[in-house]
């Protein structure tokens, strides 16, 4: 069962020549053979190309390639349908973009490959990113695997799916208002959102480009801490990527906690907050009591701010961002007597109803008379939502909080009512319009039926070592993230 | 609700987006809850606030102007929906 192995228990096994990474590769192929048709956490897969990268990754092992030079040789690795991997389709969960095929590598893939990963597989998601459930998907939507009639979370539903049923050692997904971390939290993964410009973004179909960050999805911190040094780093490709040195996040961890002061945001425990999440989260901070950290309660008091603020400024920028997708250039297009009339028919047909929603929400909030009334000033709320969390670190060393407000809901609950929705990301949001980091790492259960709970740590700029290292203190003291779903089990 | 200033007609027309009359009216209902929920950021006072474009503390990002590889033409066309002689097909645009 070489497919349920960690990065570091699979490299390890790798490095000794005990497993093959083409029999690791196969063993994934197989259990997607197996219950994709249940999950359908994947869009594609190309099973000879993955086969084929996996017999030159063992060749390279075979000659002498180490996995201190390559982290990942060997390690099969699927992505969100979002980023570019070239040669290979990418739809965004949009029947807009048509056939299109990637002319070229995003950053994150050029640095999966140069680590020896094998690059394998496009990931379902809410088409362009936009949901929490992966059922804006125009190609169906994602199943949870701890219980087939409830959502995995999104937007990166199918990058945390596919690892919470172990058809891959790990995955990529993006995260704009928490869609790596919220769909970690509801499959029972480790989801990361790097700090603002930690990742290069080129090859990433952009969403909201203020917010957006490529992140992983893994069995356990440890291989957070892996895939984040990988894909980290300088690029002049990106405006927005920082010039910042990439620590060795993995050595951070093993370390103990004692004397960290750790925040315990009193907006984040009221209202709306499901009391089984509640439990767990306050058993996890008594859990980190015992490992020596110092729990300070703290106020962030623009919390409720967090959601008008966020839906203004995600919608404004991905009216215009998503202003490309015109029938011109690549995809879809529907003809039209005229170019208004082409671009009008082919965005009508191409794009699914959260993203028109979204479209329209953002073009008015843009539109002349609006602009200082909604845009501006939700630019301004986050210039205050910032502060709070910026003066919380002034005290703590990291934020403890839940990912979501409640466990997996089941497919179609909330599908009719957006501003519903909208409200369950209220935890995550904020990490993204204020710049920071965050992880969801898995912190218990409901009890029936038993679904996966997610606690959320939230970081400083460029704090993601700590982040891990309080992260990976706390999961080495529980078993949550050893659970296997019932789909994984076999 | 249908929110009081929001014509979904008109602002779909400024995005190019074409909508049935079902589409507009159910989003101008669940536009108008939402935009309800955004009237909230009006208890703010943000006279004194300066907006965060994002929050990164980088301005003026260049790098060198020197001639790199970029993408081959027949690469950048493969995926156009109509295409002839390297060149994008579209409808007249001037009479």
């Amino acid at each position: 069962m070489l497919n349920q192995l960690t990065i570091s228990e699979l490299t390890a096994k790798l490095a000794k020549r005990e497993v093959s990474s083409r029999a690791a590769t196969q063993a994934c192929l197989d259990q997607i053979a197996r219950v994709d048709g249940q999950v359908h956490a994947f869009l594609n897969h190309d099973a000879a190309d993955a086969l084929a990268q996996a017999d030159a990754a063992d060749k390279a092992i075979a000659a002498g390639a180490t996995h201190a030079q390559q982290p990942l040789l060997g390690v099969p690795i699927a992505v969100k349908d979002v980023i570019a991997v070239k040669g290979q389709p990418l739809t965004c969960g949009s029947k807009i973009l048509g056939k299109f095929i990637s002319p070229y590598d995003a950053t994150v893939t050029e640095k999966l490959r140069a680590a020896g990963a094998i690059v394998f597989g496009r990931l379902n998601m809410d088409e362009f990113a936009m949901g929490s459930s992966t059922e804006n998907s125009a190609f169906g939507v994602t199943r949870n695997p701890w219980d087939t009639a409830r959502i995995p979370g999104g937007s990166s539903g199918g990058s945390a799916a596919a690892v919470a049923a172990d058809e891959c050692i790990a995955t990529l997904g993006s995260d704009t208002g928490g869609s790596v971390r919220q769909p970690a939290a509801n499959c029972g993964c480790v989801g990361l959102k790097p700090t603002y410009g930690r990742v290069s973004r080129y090859g990433l179909v952009a969403f909201a480009s203020s917010l957006d960050q490529i992140g992983p999805l893994t069995k356990d911190v440890r291989d957070a801490a892996t895939m984040l040094k990988v894909i980290s780093g300088h690029d002049q490709r990106d405006s927005t990527s920082l010039p910042e040195a990439v620590p060795d996040f993995s050595a951070s961890l093993g370390h103990s906690i004692k004397g960290m002061k750790l925040g315990l945001p009193k907006e984040y425990m009221i209202g709306g907050l499901d009391p089984e999440v509640k439990l767990a989260v306050e058993a996890a901070v008594a859990q980190l009591t015992k490992l020596g950290a110092e729990i300070v309660e703290i106020s962030l008091p623009h919390t409720d701010y967090a959601v008008a603020t966020y839906y203004i400024i995600a919608t404004a920028e991905a009216s215009a961002n998503l202003a490309r997708f015109d029938g011109i250039r690549y995809g879809a297009r529907v003809d039209g007597a005229d170019p208004i009339e082409l671009y009008s028919k082919t965005r009508g047909a191409g794009f699914g109803a959260e993203v028109k929603r979204r479209i329209i929400l953002g073009t008015y909030v843009l539109s002349s008379g609006y602009h200082d009334a909604y845009y501006l000033r939700a630019q301004k709320v986050r210039t205050l939502i910032r502060q709070d969390f910026l003066k919380a670190f002034e005290q703590v060393d990291a934020i403890v909080a839940p990912t979501t407000p409640t466990a997996a809901f089941k497919i179609g609950e909330k599908s009719e009512d957006p501003l519903q929705l909208y409200l369950g990301d209220i935890f995550t949001l904020s990490c993204n319009l204020a710049g920071i980091c965050g992880i969801s790492v898995p912190c218990g259960f409901t009890k029936s039926p038993k679904l996966p709970i997610g606690l959320q740590l939230l970081g400083r700029p460029m704090g993601e070592a700590t982040l891990l290292r309080v992260a990976h203190a706390y999961e080495q003291g529980t078993g949550w993230h050893q659970e296997k779903s019932p789909l994984a089990r076999g | 609700m249908a929110a009081p200033n929001l014509d979904v007609k008109y602002v779909a027309h400024l995005a190019r987006l074409q909508l049935t009359p079902e589409e507009e009216k159910k989003f101008g209902e669940q536009l108008g809850h939402i935009l309800e929920h955004i009237e909230k950021l009006n208890q703010l006072d943000v006279s004194s606030v300066e907006p965060t474009a994002h929050a990164v503390p980088l301005v003026n990002v260049t790098r060198r102007d020197e001639v790199t590889p970029s993408l081959p033409h027949e690469d950048a066309m493969r995926n156009a929906p109509a295409k002839r002689d390297g060149l994008f097909i579209v409808p007249k645009i001037v009479e």
